[in-house]
């Protein structure tokens, strides 16, 4: 399944923390391959290499400018995080339904006794 | 119709929900402070949800899982951060393995409930705080594993990967 295989990509992409970390990065602003190797104790290609599993991940694009690789964080990604707002949201839609719904087959008690009367 | 509003603020990384109920405060808070009358709105009708541990006390942790169409279970938990009866409650809600165990490797929410009385009935304001925009990006995708029925045990095998 297609769709799984894309879960998978982004749940492996986002379980590093170094990877977490240059995609919040990425996120603030682009940046170069080799300004985010600076930034870690560990090989330029070491660093590339997360870079990779990100792109793969549909998380960050890379564009070439001049000599350097500039990483940014793909807009898919913001809207895969807009996602999970609607989501809660359709959620929440629901709780409040069911909450509604329990409080009107609720047997009236002495606290609302008397509103009801 | 009873949701009064809802705001979503992606920069912010919080979600806040309005909503108005025609019953008294405490009824409304039972529904929270009673585990029987949490489990029978929490979970979706397709994911009702079983409340296994409930201490709703500073401190106090809460156990649930709920259990979709073919039986697969998804545990979740609750830490107690305050409560204030019946007036307001703040949690940290977040994934368990198959065991029920926390799994802090998962995304968490911090979540704010305060009830106040409002026009004869009851006003609820929730407020909930992502950690990060990668752990709202997460979340989406737990919740679309969720929709092609991967188990929490599967997760972890592709966190672990």
């Amino acid at each position: 399944m297609v769709e799984e295989e894309a879960v998978d990509r982004l749940f492996h992409a986002l379980a590093d923390a170094t990877r977490r970390d240059i995609l919040r990065r990425s996120v603030a602003g682009e940046l170069s391959v080799s300004q985010l190797a600076e930034a870690y104790p560990m090989s330029f290609a070491a660093v590339q290499k997360h870079v990779a599993v990100l792109e793969r991940a549909g998380l960050v694009g890379k564009e070439r400018r001049g000599r350097e690789q500039l990483v940014r964080a793909d807009r898919e990604a913001v809207r895969r995080a807009r996602e999970a707002l609607d989501r809660l949201e359709e959620l929440w839609r629901g709780r409040v339904d069911r909450m509604s719904a329990l409080l009107a087959e609720e047997p009236h008690e002495n606290d609302t006794r008397g509103r009801d009367g | 119709m009873s949701v009064t509003s809802i705001d979503k603020d992606f920069d912010n990384l919080t979600f806040t929900l309005i909503a108005d109920f025609d019953a008294p405060v405490e009824r409304v808070w039972r529904l929270w402070s009673d585990p029987r009358r949490l489990e029978r709105w929490w979970g979706p009708p397709t994911y009702p949800a079983t409340v296994e541990a409930y201490d709703l006390t500073p401190g106090g942790e809460v156990a649930y899982f709920m259990t979709g169409p073919e039986g697969d279970r998804h545990h979740g938990w609750w830490r107690v951060i305050s409560v204030d009866p019946p007036a307001s409650l703040e949690l940290v809600d977040g994934f368990a393995d198959e065991h029920g165990e926390p799994d802090e490797s998962l995304p968490t929410t911090t979540m704010r409930v305060r009830l106040t009385e409002h026009d004869g009935g009851t006003r609820m304001e929730m407020h909930s705080v992502f950690e990060t925009h990668e752990q709202m990006a997460k979340l989406v995708e737990m919740g679309m594993a969720e929709g092609i029925r991967l188990s929490v045990g599967q997760m972890d095998a592709l966190l672990a990967a």
